[in-house]
């Protein structure tokens, strides 16, 4: 019973801290001081710096899709339809979670890596000693700037991979672009447009969050920041998919 | 009477330790360790690595909870406070960490500048701060360093830059962590002499957690002369203006395993017969 206590004993205490951490997180949305600047360069960092590989990554999801789906449907004769599938799948599913994961394995990392070195080089102990609250000034601009850019990446992405389907279904699949983009715009309902925006936003929370706990939490020096990354990387990405599945099955149930 | 010296009259103890002890899971951090230390005083804590020194610096400004005892900062029980009440107070005290623990994503001066723009009970004007942060960058001799980032310096002038942000308020007690670990015996002297400057021309208390003998024994027995500009011997200059505290007032205190094993002066030190205390003075 005792080895059963002593085993459970971490992972209750890791939820516990983690619990607190977001308390205190969001708590510090409504005090002062608020670090404007920081909030400005960390959404620079994963905003602006995550751009290009989520166009990429975007583009050629929608391509693929198409692809894919195309041959599907060319089955039952349907291939007018593709933007229908493409839109849904990408705007409802894959543009959140693929962004979110881009967005995880490149800034749930960086977080972690940047603020793990600061707690093994004692600047989060300085920055204490010095009287600023490390969650204040480190902790809520990486949440707040990751909530905000991580729902425009998403429209960014649904929107360059609708265009990726659009290459293919005009030129390989010969759909003329108004029953491409008409169709596609047609089977987007206000249902899809919420839970494509809410996602990206909770995901912002998981990943930002996830990243700041453990680089908060390293310890044992260099070979400490390393573990503290990929625990980063690899929690946040599993729990993107956990929580996608749980809000998809209250989506699927209001529809 | 300078800032230092004004802020803490009145008060008889800057830091009190009572019966504090602490264990990280089954490692002994601290083990009802008791010392109290007065306004001016130089507390210079000896010890082995492990041996709690850190951990007692970290406690002494709530960095770290003790499992159990007090610890009375100006006066004040800090034991149960809770982190936003903590700042005021910490921000009274400068902190050395090993490694100067430098801001490395800002520059040297806006790490100087930091606890004057970010301290709670510092209203430094804006228009001032640049003057405050240039002097204190000239006490250590790195001015030029003002626009160049943490990992552009040398060990040692890290270190320097550290001290510059640890008194550039003008704190009435500063705390060193191992000022001196892994630097080259020239450069830690360089070090060490800046703290005793210091603490002389401002008339401030330190407390300075080492595993170096000869750190301990330079701020006992040197002095910096403010006529001179330069570090005398303490013999050689009794009674001239400006002198630091009389050197009676570095007290040392060795620990081993989390508790204090002694706790006295220079002499008191060397004449110990205790074989782990006697491991920390030279013998010549």
């Amino acid at each position: 019973m005792e080895g059963l206590l002593d085993f459970l004993k971490p992972p209750v205490a890791g939820i516990q801290d983690f619990y607190i951490l977001s308390g205190r997180a969001l708590r510090n949305l409504f005090r002062s001081p608020h670090y404007a600047d920081d909030i400005f360069i960390q959404m620079d960092a994963i905003g602006v710096g995550s751009l290009w590989i989520v166009i990429l990554t975007g583009f050629f999801s929608g391509v693929v899709i198409t692809m894919q789906m195309s041959r599907a449907l060319e089955q039952y004769g349907a291939t007018g339809q593709v933007g229908e599938i493409v839109a849904i799948t990408l705007v409802r599913e894959l543009g959140p979670v693929l962004t979110a994961l881009l967005v995880a394995g490149r800034n749930a990392s960086g977080i972690a890596s940047e603020l793990g070195s600061m707690k093994v080089t004692e600047q989060i102990d300085a920055m204490r000693a010095l009287g600023t609250d490390p969650i204040q000034k480190l902790v809520t601009p990486r949440m707040i700037a990751t909530c905000v850019m991580l729902p425009m990446l998403t429209i960014v992405a649904d929107f360059v991979g609708l265009l990726g389907g659009y290459v293919i279904a005009y030129y390989t699949i010969g759909l003329t672009s108004s029953e491409y983009w008409t169709d596609a715009y047609q089977a987007l309902e206000y249902n899809d447009i919420v839970q494509g925006l809410l996602k990206p936003f909770v995901f912002a929370f998981i990943i930002s969050l996830v990243g700041c706990f453990y680089g908060l939490r390293t310890s044992g020096g260099t070979q400490g920041v390393g573990l503290a990354t990929t625990k980063a990387v690899v929690v946040s990405s599993i729990w993107v998919f956990v929580v996608t599945s749980m809000l998809t099955r209250i989506f699927v149930n209001l529809h | 009477m300078t800032s230092a010296a004004s802020s803490t009259a009145g008060i008889e103890s800057l830091l009190r330790f009572e019966t504090v002890s602490l264990r990280f899971d089954e490692t002994v951090a601290l083990d009802s360790v008791s010392f109290e230390m007065g306004p001016g005083e130089t507390r210079v804590v000896l010890g082995a690595a492990g041996s709690g020194k850190t951990t007692l610096l970290k406690v002494a400004i709530g960095l770290i909870r003790p499992d159990s005892g007090r610890v009375y900062l100006f006066g004040q029980d800090i034991t149960g406070l809770k982190e936003n009440q903590l700042f005021d107070i910490r921000s009274k005290v400068g902190v050395l960490f090993q490694e100067g623990g430098l801001f490395d994503s800002i520059t040297v001066a806006e790490n100087v500048a930091y606890p004057l723009l970010n301290g709670h009970t510092h209203n430094v004007p804006l228009d001032q701060v640049e003057t405050k942060v240039r002097d204190a960058l000239r006490f250590v001799e790195l001015e030029q360093t003002v626009e160049q980032f943490p990992a552009e310096l040398s060990g040692g002038m890290r270190r320097r830059v550290g001290i510059a942000r640890a008194v550039v308020s003008e704190p009435p007690l500063v705390l060193y962590d191992s000022p001196t670990a892994g630097l080259d015996p020239i450069t830690a002297t360089t070090i060490m002499a800046l703290i005793a400057k210091e603490r002389d021309s401002q008339d401030i208390a330190n407390l300075i957690v080492t595993q170096r003998y000869q750190d301990g024994q330079l701020m006992a027995n040197f002095r910096y002369n403010r006529n001179s500009g330069h570090l005398e011997p303490a013999s050689s200059n009794e009674g001239a203006e400006g002198n630091g505290p009389d050197p009676a007032r570095t007290v040392f205190l060795v620990m081993k395993e989390g508790r204090v094993v002694f706790e006295g002066t220079q002499h008191e030190l060397e004449a110990s017969q205790d074989a782990y205390v006697q491991k920390f003075v030279p013998k010549y």
